[in-house]
């Protein structure tokens, strides 16, 4: 859960290595929002373990932030490549409703042959789904917001036809296992989350698929011109994003055992780009950072929790997503932090400009 | 000017690089008003009862109020920005005035300029946000979007109905005209700021300083244009014209609600972009968006007079037909869009 920098630095440099490190922001208000929690229930860290199964209060932000955590790692690296996903909330949509769709017209809903197929089903229709946001926005150049915006509208209209306007209702146990099962005592959407982060920061770390991301939204012009192949990235970004969603919308339908078209998903796109910009991940591409995602997710996950806890009206929830999102983004604004910040910028010497601070901090970061 | 494989390259990729600019951004606009005789011509034949003018104007007030929504959305995307609180600030607005009119008994006449102060005052301060802090105005509105959908909820979490007798009394007045045809009160309010924002944006130097800014940013503040200025007014204008559009759909609806609106803001930027307003700024037509507005209600209608059709068919064709309008506004295009 708490993400600690390297602890193995030089004795003096390690308070500024930690003030200075992107997760320790995120990682502080996850922190505050949880001991916030505590002070009105007791028992809020407590973790019990009944009939084999975990269970507590932070269980169940896990459990419940799994597909939010899912949603927000597509979204992260698309927003790395300095594009936005407005479609993944249809996609969660689509999916949960082909794959219950399947699941209650099939022969044998409670076999695990039947849930492979409608898991590869929706998987399947997110390939496609992603594929056209891809084309769209490195085949023709529409803005991403735009290109996706298309899935968007029409996505929920696709979903609810494939409900037909009903809420589908599905019984099946390897179904329900997805998103409401556990496995080794943990539930198994928390497992599964943490597999595809964890594979995910495996892939985009270890090889250079994240630095051709990064290079990518950082300068697309440049990237072209040193023979990345940006067109083939984008798509790539798209189309697992798409699937991404996918799996988060099996999750959330199995694990209310249903699928409705119309509010299954519904702005998730938004708190997966709160996540994403709160993990520390800027908007204008270039750079991101999983694990800063996946604190952004904990914290909005958790921050829904507290308004429960608080007995404050679920829907007000939006009115503190709406501060949080507005803090945040200006706190990243450069131009916020000159005119805000300066006071204490004029303070240390060498830093008078952006262009004096960065080699400084390139120096840090060595 | 360019010759051999290189100017046949040319001509694949922009099939109608030869059609003068002037016309070329005019295209999206002439097949959107072919498109909407030919969804009348054919809705005629198919369907009894269809061919009258009625119909028409029956799209007016069933839409007034998103046609002055996206009016204030044309003046947005035409300097490249968006917004997207407007659905938001309707719901706000129809909710402020149901719960000023009946929970304090305040009269219409008081709670109408308040509310459309807090659209002009909320789009002003989102503005205000996005020039001076450089933030992308897509995520400024988002938390406008999420604020006022939050502030409705704080207000009431129920539907208010509205019984008050002159709100009621306006709601259901029917301007009659020749023939016995009639349109409603919000139809002409919509009608007017459609004129009002056609004026402002092809005869006042603000509007001109909008299609600038559009076009090019960096250099309309080298032309020394009020930039700032002029960003932070069409928001405003964007929150002004949403409010009011709250107001129209209180009078629609006769009632306030957190849910109301839902997703209009997307109606608001497909309406505008079937309209032939291109996204990146700089070129479109607020007439164009009238247009716009009337495609998307026909298809309602369209949807609505077919019967068998589910009323989720309205919001895929919506989407093809965006995906199909955005394309060709690409094709279009000379330049690829400077992204951001």
């Amino acid at each position: 859960m708490t993400t600690q920098p390297a602890k193995s630095e030089a004795a003096g440099g390690i308070g500024r290595r930690l003030a200075g490190h992107r997760l320790l922001w995120p990682a502080l208000i996850l922190l505050a929002l949880l001991l916030g929690n505590l002070a009105f229930h007791h028992d809020f860290f407590s973790v019990r373990i009944r009939d084999g199964h975990l269970y507590g209060s932070l269980i169940d932000i896990l459990q419940f932030g799994a597909p939010l955590v899912l949603v927000a790692l597509g979204m992260t690296l698309v927003i790395a490549t300095r594009g936005i996903d407005l479609s993944v909330g249809s996609t969660v949509a689509i999916a949960g409703a082909l794959a219950c769709g399947h699941i209650s017209t099939a022969a044998d809903p409670g076999s695990v042959a039947t849930m492979l197929t409608a898991a590869a089903l929706a998987l399947g229709v997110a390939l496609v789904l992603g594929l056209s946001n891809g084309f769209l926005v490195s085949g023709l150049g529409v803005q991403p917001i735009v290109a996706t915006l298309i899935l968007m509208v029409a996505g929920r209209g696709v979903a609810q036809l494939i409900t037909d306007g009903q809420i589908i209702t599905v019984t099946s146990a390897p179904y329900k296992m997805i998103g409401g099962g556990y496995w080794l005592t943990f539930p198994f959407a928390v497992l599964l989350a943490a597999a595809l982060v964890a594979l995910t920061a495996f892939v985009t770390r270890r090889s250079a698929l994240g630095m051709l991301i990064e290079s990518v939204g950082g300068n697309p012009a440049a990237s072209r011109l040193v023979g990345i192949r940006a067109g083939g990235l984008l798509a790539l970004v798209y189309v697992f994003s798409a699937l991404c969603a996918a799996v988060a919308g099996l999750m959330i339908s199995s694990n209310v055992s249903s699928a409705d078209g119309n509010n299954a998903g519904l702005w998730i796109e938004l708190d997966a780009i709160l996540a994403v910009v709160v993990g520390g991940t800027a908007l204008t591409g270039g750079r991101f950072s999983l694990g800063g995602t996946v604190l952004g997710a904990l914290i909005i996950q958790t921050l829904s929790t507290t308004v429960y806890t608080l007995g404050v009206p679920p829907e007000t929830t939006l009115v503190f997503k709406a501060f949080v999102v507005i803090v945040v983004c200006l706190v990243q604004s450069p131009v916020f932090r000159a005119k805000v910040l300066r006071r204490r910028r004029t303070t240390t010497p060498r830093s008078h400009t952006t262009a004096g601070a960065a080699p400084q901090q390139q120096e840090a970061g060595a | 000017m360019s010759t051999g494989i290189a100017g046949a390259a040319a001509g694949l990729t922009r099939p109608f690089a030869t059609v003068s600019p002037r016309t070329r951004t005019r295209i999206p606009l002439i097949v959107t008003a072919v498109l909407l005789v030919v969804m009348f011509s054919v809705g005629s034949v198919r369907y009894e009862g269809f061919l009258s003018a009625q119909v028409v104007l029956n799209l007016l007030i069933d839409n007034g109020f998103l046609l002055v929504v996206a009016v204030g959305a044309t003046f947005v995307i035409l300097t490249g920005g968006i917004d997207l609180s407007v659905g938001s600030m309707v719901a706000l607005s129809t909710m402020l005035t149901a719960w000023l009119v009946e929970s304090h008994g305040w009269p219409l006449a008081a709670v109408i300029p308040l509310v459309l102060l807090v659209g002009a005052a909320s789009g002003t301060l989102m503005g205000w946000i996005i020039h001076t802090f450089e933030i992308q105005p897509f995520i400024v509105t988002l938390a406008g979007m999420f604020l006022a959908r939050g502030l409705c909820y704080t207000i009431s979490t129920e539907s208010i109905t509205i019984s008050d007798p002159t709100t009621a009394g306006i709601a259901q007045t029917r301007l009659y005209g020749p023939g016995g045809l009639f349109v409603s009160i919000p139809v002409v309010i919509a009608l007017a700021v459609l004129v009002i924002a056609f004026v402002v944006l092809h005869h006042t130097r603000f509007g001109r300083n909008v299609y600038a800014l559009g076009g090019n940013e960096s250099s309309a503040r080298l032309m020394g244009l009020p930039a700032g200025s002029t960003k932070i007014a069409v928001y405003a204008v964007s929150g002004l014209c949403s409010a009011l559009g709250g107001v129209l759909l209180t009078f629609y609806m006769l009632s306030g609600y957190a849910l109301h609106a839902m997703g209009m803001e997307l109606d608001a930027i497909a309406a505008t972009v079937i309209g032939g307003t291109l996204l990146t700024g700089g070129s479109g037509f607020v007439l164009g968006t009238a247009l716009g507005v009337l495609v998307l209600g026909m298809i309602q209608t369209v949807v609505n007079f077919q019967g068998t059709l589910s009323s989720w068919w309205t919001r895929i064709v919506i989407g093809a037909l965006l995906l199909v309008f955005i394309v060709l506004q690409r094709l279009m295009s000379g330049r690829r869009p400077a992204t951001d």
